[in-house]
């Protein structure tokens, strides 16, 4: 038990001395297909306070983060680009959110996967 | 204890156990050989439930009928989305999200563009669009761009001057990658000193534009981008000669030393040693000439550490000969029985940039730019002598970075620059000194949608304009897709190099006179005007095709302006402005991609320009109210570029322009009011051999269109009705030309 407890302790320890960064660094997959989903993520990313920079890239799908880990997580920023309808590896967007999306950007259709290739 | 934890964990694994999918997902690397990837996401479409990758690229995921789409996905790798109907396994091979290589980018860029997104008014002119207008300079790269006018300013020199918004070229700030560098001395005649070829775009802004550069502009902003050794071609060869007599041969050199070290060597040599006198006035009809202008550039750029840093050299030797046709410089300098002009020109450069982005944050960063340069004129126009040396330092120093987060930046510095002006003006010396330091802070702020907007303001102490503040505000707001509204305002400040800038009034008889009022320059004041401007752009679709709708109203008021007076036919008087002194322009600007491979711009612009004058309010001479300008552009397609043919015609007309007075001169050299309105056609054609080689063949004024007797009592050039400044078109009449351009990679 005491070891246990030792543990938890130590991993608190840890993400506190690592969590002073208040320019971390961080690339999530975000799933989508255009500019206007650009536009979408990015601004959702911004709703999180903490983030001091969002960059998409509408090819590789990957969202460059900067932000203060004292004010926010990866996994809170993450939880808005789902609120705002786009999936990450570890959210995904619930129907009610994505059904909101502009149709040119509904990212899962196949079809509309296709019309921007 | 042990063992109900392990049955803890591993129970949901036996709950879902009975219905799974196993697959493998590989990727297929540069070599086209495939290799498992670990750690991709496996994942049902709409649900939490997934799984990554192992190390031989497995996976296991729980199945469901209720799930039919799986996502797999991977950072640098197309997402692809599986349906399942039976639950088998699954075998699946994503492609990197760069490996483009077999589509094909049908899209044409335009070669010249307004931006929808910027908050201020910035066209950008790129490297294809200089090509449209072969020859051969800075000055001459405007003519296929309808947001600047390119004027004759004599019957002498052949120098084009160029306008904006209705105001002349000392009115616009124009920089070389954001130095300022037409200024001063080189006013006159330094946009031919830019050739067209080291230019690799063109960026111009209207409005009072951005705090950092100064707060010397007043119309707007012109900047080139240079070619830069790591991006231009490793040799580049442009041959150019024309039935006017002028040949030109340019040579870009650039290697690369190391993998962050690049040099280029760019030499620019021109030539016209041939005299015409198509209209028999005893004058040359442009001036003979010979210019060496030689750049060397170093680049240096180091992306792990964040640096990127140039060192310009450039040299320049420019000689012009004109007058009348039997004069010969070696005997007849200064002479009154042959009437000639030399215009010699020097001068040196260099400049340094350096700028530091952190990698771990980029939206810092920190930029240094020095520059010195050194001006040598000697000149005569006749017995008029005038002589000017200016040595200039400029520094800047922007460090950028961001409030809160990338939606609000900020950029500030300092600036410091030192200016040295000796003239001699016939026998009369002009010395100047001119310091100054200012501070400038700039806000940018973008919501990353409809709303984007830049205030700066900037502070200056300055030996002979004093301590004064500058600020200037642009904002964008897109009501709709594809529109803009933008509107602008701002202050500019500026001393007047009245001779300098003013040149072309040592060709004519007309007495000096400069009526000082104990001003700091030339006894004269510092001018100072107010620019504002709104303008909105509409992209649609018209008949199924692109096109574009620019409106465009800017207006420009002096506090103080010096008024450079006319209309006194026996002189030229300079004087501080006392009433009104304005510039309002609109434009209309229509561009449409008619057909596959086909562009049209045309455009309409509409001047006000009126200045008190000792003897009225008067419009600007030698400015056409209305104008109209339309270019066709058609670059027929191929697949490898090879064997295309690309056609330009530039259509301009210009309406009547005003004559300064001439009253009170004798009937024979008295001319209207207004000229009469004149249109020139400029036709280009280019064959694209293959990438490295291409010839061009083009036609300047096609239709011939000549200004008749430019020069005011040309029989009697010392007389004292001689005036060769009452020019509103071409006076050659039509050319031919012909280059070829060769490229090696």
């Amino acid at each position: 038990m005491k070891t246990i407890l030792l543990t938890i302790t130590l991993l608190f320890v840890g993400t506190l001395t690592y969590g002073q960064n208040k320019n971390a660094k961080a690339s999530v997959e975000v799933d989508g297909v255009c500019m206007m989903c650009k536009k979408r993520i990015e601004k959702a990313s911004f709703k999180t306070k903490g983030v001091k920079s969002a960059v998409w890239n509408v090819d590789t799908h990957e969202l460059k983060l900067f932000f203060d880990e004292n004010k926010t997580s990866v996994a809170q920023i993450e939880a808005n680009l789902a609120a705002a309808g786009h999936d990450t590896k570890s959210f995904v967007a619930s129907d009610k959110a994505y059904e909101a999306l502009h149709p040119c950007c509904k990212y899962r259709e196949a079809a509309v996967i296709e019309d921007h290739k | 204890m042990k063992s109900i934890l392990q049955l803890i964990i591993l129970l949901p694994l036996f709950l879902f156990s009975q219905k799974e999918i196993k697959g493998l997902v590989m990727e297929q690397n540069s070599n086209n050989e495939r290799v498992p990837l670990l750690g991709a996401n496996v994942f049902w479409l709409n649900t939490t439930l997934g799984t990554m990758t192992a190390d031989d690229g497995t996976f296991t995921v729980p199945y469901d009928t209720s799930y039919k789409k799986l996502v797999i996905s991977y950072i640098g790798f197309r997402t692809d989305t599986l349906l399942i109907e039976t639950p088998k396994s699954i075998f699946h091979v994503l492609k990197a999200s760069d490996d483009l290589g077999e589509v094909t980018v049908s899209v044409r860029k335009k070669s010249s563009a307004t931006s929808f997104l910027s908050s201020q008014n910035i066209t950008t002119i790129s490297s294809k669009e200089l090509l449209k207008a072969a020859c051969c300079n800075l000055s001459e790269s405007f003519e296929t761009n309808p947001s600047i006018d390119v004027n004759f300013t004599d019957a002498i020199s052949g120098t084009k001057q160029i306008r904006m918004l209705g105001l002349t070229s000392p009115y616009i700030l124009i920089t070389t990658e954001n130095i300022p560098s037409i200024r001063g001395a080189s006013q006159a005649y330094g946009l031919s000193f830019v050739p067209g070829t080291w230019v690799e775009s063109i960026q111009i802004t209207k409005g009072a534009g951005s705090v950092i550069n100064g707060f010397e502009s007043i119309a707007g902003q012109i900047n080139a981008e240079l070619v830069k050794p790591t991006t231009d071609n490793k040799i580049f060869i442009n041959a150019y000669g024309s039935l006017n007599g002028r040949t030109e041969l340019n040579t870009h050199f650039n290697t690369q030393l190391s993998d962050k070290l690049s040099t280029g060597l760019y030499i620019h040599a021109d030539n016209r040693s041939q005299k015409f006198d198509r209209n028999n006035d005893s004058f040359l009809d442009m001036p003979l000439a010979n210019q060496i202008n030689i750049m060397n550039r170093w680049q240096y750029v180091n992306l792990q550490k964040g640096l990127i840093s140039f060192l310009n050299v450039r040299y320049l030797n420019d000689e012009k000969q004109a007058g009348q046709l039997s004069f010969d410089p070696k005997t007849d300098r200064l002479s009154t029985s042959v009437w000639g002009s030399e215009i010699d020109t020097k001068r040196f450069e260099i400049s340094g940039k350096f700028g530091y982005v952190n990698p771990d944050i980029p939206y810092r960063s920190l930029g240094i730019q020095v520059a010195y340069s050194a001006h040598d004129q000697d000149s005569y126009f006749g017995t008029n002598q005038y002589d000017i040396n200016h040595k200039s330092m400029y520094s800047n120093m922007v460090y950028n970075t961001i409030i809160s987060d990338s939606r609000h930046k900020i950029k500030t510095g300092l600036n410091a620059t030192y200016d040295r002006y000796n003239e001699l003006v016939n026998s009369q010396v002009y010395n100047r000194n001119e310091r100054s330091v200012g501070g400038f802070f700039e806000y940018s702020f973008d919501n990353l949608d409809a709303l984007n907007l830049t205030a700066g303001v900037r502070i200056d102490h300055h030996n002979l304009l004093g301590t004064f503040f500058t600020p200037r505000l642009h904002a964008r707001y897109t009501p709709w897709e594809k529109s803009a509204f933008r509107v602008s305002f701002g202050r500019g400040k500026r001393a007047a190099n009245i001779f300098t800038e003013n040149q072309k009034l040592f060709a004519t008889s007309r007495q000096i006179n400069v009526q000082s009022s104990g001003g700091t320059i030339y006894g004269l004041d510092p001018e100072i005007a107010w620019n504002y401007g709104v303008s909105f752009l509409q992209g649609f679709n018209l008949f199924g095709r692109k096109a574009d709708l620019t409106l465009d109203f800017y207006g420009t008021n002096f506090e103080n302006q010096v008024v450079v007076d006319y209309e006194n036919p026996y002189e030229v008087s300079f004087y501080n402005l006392e009433g009104a002194s304005y510039a309002n322009s609109f434009q209309a600007e229509f561009s449409w991609n008619l057909m596959d491979y086909l562009d049209l711009k045309t455009a309409y612009k509409f001047y006000d320009v009126k200045t008190q004058y000792a003897s009225g309010k008067l419009e600007k001479p030698l400015t056409s109210q209305h104008r109209y300008f339309a270019n066709l552009s058609y670059e027929a397609h191929s697949e490898k570029g090879e064997g295309v043919w690309k056609f330009d015609a530039t259509f301009n007309w210009l309406g009547k322009q005003r004559f300064s007075s001439t009253e009170i001169s004798p009937q024979a050299y008295q001319l209207p009011m207004y000229s009469p309105s004149i249109s020139t056609l400029n036709l280009q054609v280019t064959k694209v051999f293959s990438e490295a080689f291409e010839i061009y063949l083009g036609a300047e004024n096609i239709t011939n269109v000549t200004q008749k007797s430019p020069i005011l009592s040309s029989e009697n050039p010392f007389g004292p009705n001689f005036d060769t400044t009452f020019v509103y078109g071409p006076i050659f009449g039509s050319t031919f030309y012909t280059g070829l351009r060769y490229k090696l990679n």
